[in-house]
């Protein structure tokens, strides 16, 4: 059987996920084994169309990166969002809060009409996605483990619980306990609490689950006196890119700002 | 030689972010020769204004995958200075394992998974792991070690989480430190053995120099990667807050990565600038390799040889991790996460990250809330340089076949180990 083609490519964004690729160095003689890499502009001089599978991180920012994306779309069999950027729009939307020509003018001056910028959006806002890999940056073993079903011809499975789970096996002292604000009671879990584990509060890198619990995550809110000002900072991070990251309206509270971030 | 020629590279390979090369030669005469910076900006400046002082080493690390311990350092850095911050004996020599690892693994993933290729001949290293099966092994041991090390101290070397401005709220374990330690040791037959493919490839090194201005940081005593002062070698050194003295940022046309100068029409960053500038400092091993690899006396003006000041680095960086280790053992290692005091003002950081000196200026109101930020990155100040390298090299080897002409000036490109994501993210600048 012909090995699986698989190619690379980023928009607006570090790299740091395709690193992080290039971090699974004990199982990297088996990935090159396994898939032939027609298309790697960070790794290889050789670039061809031809690919099965499209990994893409980063955001969307500039007209020319729609067409350049809709035309991997059209090459590949799949395409995967890998990451942050290419799934939430990730930090890159933070600057969405701001006009675009003031951007513009803040960094280049009167230069600014020399460049073009445009708010950031996630790749699912012009193509379709056949899967996402979350994370900013994505978990190495959940990359893996995608891998790994997609040479046996499975459909990879997110979970679809919090990152408190993972948190709590871990045996972490909770954040709100360390007088922290912590998305983990709705982001997405599958990074097996990293940040936490290392200290850091969780800031739903991964987007949310599909059913937040919305009562009980005010109720943890309410109880640590965290003002709304205060949580839309958090949201705002990572999942900026929708309504929920926008003030409500006068008499808006909390929990509904939580049930807007499904989307 | 009379030619015409016209060479268009499209998104440079094996680097990290998007430039193209644009070469016009026309009757043997050079019209246009640029690197051009087509990444798309992504104004870090907007995203960190309004934000508070704990997000911005968080925000601003995600610049750049490659450098974000770098970046989150420098961002530390910066809020240590506005708040009056100092850290611990223990969370500074931390931080120096953690800038060492950070070294390590960007030192090791460039010379052999981006430099080598072009030096064997190859596209990338991808048939180099058929070819020479033994070589990419030994990459890939390296550089997981390294970022074993990374992991270890902050979770993760993209986008690190244990470190945050005034220390740590991470600490790793002493069984951690000692098996990493170990490992260290064993990779000096790693270590060895680069210099000796990197001299065996030295041949396909191409022959070209340019006397430039090099800017690094300086010290009396210690090989500086976060500590000493702003130095030149065409200018006398200044402390951090000065640091416009010597950086002076413009916009150009080509690129969305403004250009920088100091004294000359460009200077020169990175591991051959720090190596040229602090050469004494550099522990035996590295001047030992450098020696065997053609780096024997400072300084030395082939651009190309930033890949073997880079090996030499790693040498350093690698007997540096080592002893460090051992200061730390013989401590009691204990996690006290910092209690921050925000204060109004404005704060400097400066890191020798992997690809050259970075800047990062952050300005706080009374609350710890971000009102400014002014971030100079080290592709960002060899921009300039590498056009000027261009411009000097086209015209000697213009009478070369066009593939061969090409390979260079990407070799070149690559040389310099540019970070164009980093490069773009430029924040705010003076306009004097």
């Amino acid at each position: 059987m012909a090995k699986p083609k698989l190619a690379l490519f980023s928009f607006s964004c570090c790299e740091g996920c395709s690193l992080e690729v290039l971090n699974c160095e004990n199982e990297m003689l088996d990935i090159l084994g396994a898939f032939e890499i027609t298309n790697y502009r960070e790794a290889r001089t050789n670039r061809s169309d031809d690919y099965d599978i499209a990994l893409v991180e980063g955001a969307i920012t500039r007209e020319s990166e729609v067409e350049e994306l809709k035309k991997i779309r059209s090459n590949a069999k799949m395409l995967v969002a890998l990451g942050a950027c290419a799934h939430t729009a990730g930090l890159n939307a933070l600057k969405n809060f701001r006009p675009m020509k003031e951007a513009l003018t803040t960094v280049y001056g009167d230069k600014a009409g020399w460049f073009d910028t445009m708010p950031a959006r996630p790749l699912k806002d012009f193509v379709h996605v056949d899967l996402v890999l979350p994370g900013c940056p994505i978990t190495r073993s959940e990359f893996l483990a995608v891998v790994k079903d997609l040479l046996a011809g499975k459909t990879p499975q997110l979970p679809d619980y919090p990152v408190c789970t993972q948190c709590k096996l871990r045996e972490n002292v909770c954040m709100y306990h360390k007088g922290q604000i912590c998305l983990g009671v709705v982001a997405r879990a599958g990074c097996n609490a990293h940040c936490p584990t290392f200290g850091g509060r969780c800031v739903a890198c991964r987007g949310l689950i599909d059913q937040p619990n919305s009562r009980a995550a005010k109720d943890v809110l309410d109880e640590h006196g965290i003002s709304l000002e205060r949580v839309l900072q958090e949201f705002r991070l990572y999942n900026g890119w929708n309504a929920m990251a926008e003030p409500p309206s006068a008499d808006a509270k909390q929990e509904s700002m939580i049930m807007e971030a499904k989307r | 030689m009379s030619k015409t020629m016209e060479i268009d590279v499209h998104h440079v390979t094996r680097v990290e972010g998007h430039g193209n090369i644009r070469v016009r030669a026309s009757d043997g005469v050079v019209e246009e020769c640029e690197l051009q910076i087509v990444e798309s900006p992504r104004f870090f400046e907007s995203m960190v204004r309004g934000r508070m002082w704990f997000d911005i080493p968080h925000i601003t690390c995600r610049i750049c995958g490659i450098c974000s311990i770098g970046h989150t350092t420098a961002a530390c850095l910066a809020i240590e200075n506005a708040f009056g911050l100092k850290l611990s004996p223990q969370d500074q020599l931390l931080r120096r394992l953690l800038f060492d690892g950070e070294i390590l693994t960007s030192h090791i993933l460039h010379v052999y998974f981006l430099a080598a290729p072009d030096l064997a001949g190859a596209d990338s290293v991808i048939p180099l792991a058929s070819s020479h099966p033994e070589v990419v092994k030994r990459a890939l041991r390296m550089k997981r070690l390294a970022n074993e090390l990374c992991e270890i101290l902050v979770g993760r070397h993209t986008h690190p989480v244990g470190m945050v401005p005034g220390g740590f709220v991470h600490v790793p374990k002493k069984e951690e430190l000692v098996a990493v330690k170990a490992k260290l040791e064993g990779m000096k037959d790693d270590l060895l053995a680069t210099v000796e493919t990197i001299k065996a490839l030295a041949g396909a090194i191409p022959a070209f120099e340019r006397e430039t201005e090099y800017v690094a940081l300086v010290d009396k005593k210690d090989f500086p990667w976060f500590w000493g002062q702003v130095g030149s070698s065409d200018a006398p050194a200044v402390n951090w807050p000065n640091y416009r003295d010597i950086v002076h940022e413009k916009v150009v046309r080509h690129s969305t990565s403004k250009h920088v100068s100091n004294k000359r029409d460009s200077y020169q960053v990175g591991a051959l600038a720090r190596v040229n500038l602090n050469y004494n400092l550099l522990c035996d091993l590295a001047k030992q390799a450098g020696a065997a690899m053609g780096y024997a006396k400072a300084p030395v003006f082939n651009p190309y040889f930033i890949n073997v000041a880079q090996v030499m680095e790693t040498a350093h960086c690698w007997a540096d991790a080592i002893a460090t280790i051992d200061k730390l053992l013989a401590m009691d290692i204990k996690l006290s996460p910092p209690q921050v005091a925000p204060r109004a003002g404005v704060g400097v950081g400066v890191a020798e990250v992997p690809r050259g000196i970075l800047f990062h200026e952050y300005e706080f109101d009374d609350k710890g809330v971000c009102q400014r930020a002014n971030l100079v990155i080290p592709t960002g100040q060899n921009l300039a340089n590498i056009d000027a390298d261009m411009r000097a090299l086209v015209p000697q080897i213009i009478g070369e076949p066009k593939d061969a002409i090409q390979l260079k000036l990407e070799m070149l490109v690559r040389a310099y180990d540019p970070c164009i994501s980093c490069s773009v993210h430029l924040l705010d600048v003076d306009w004097v």
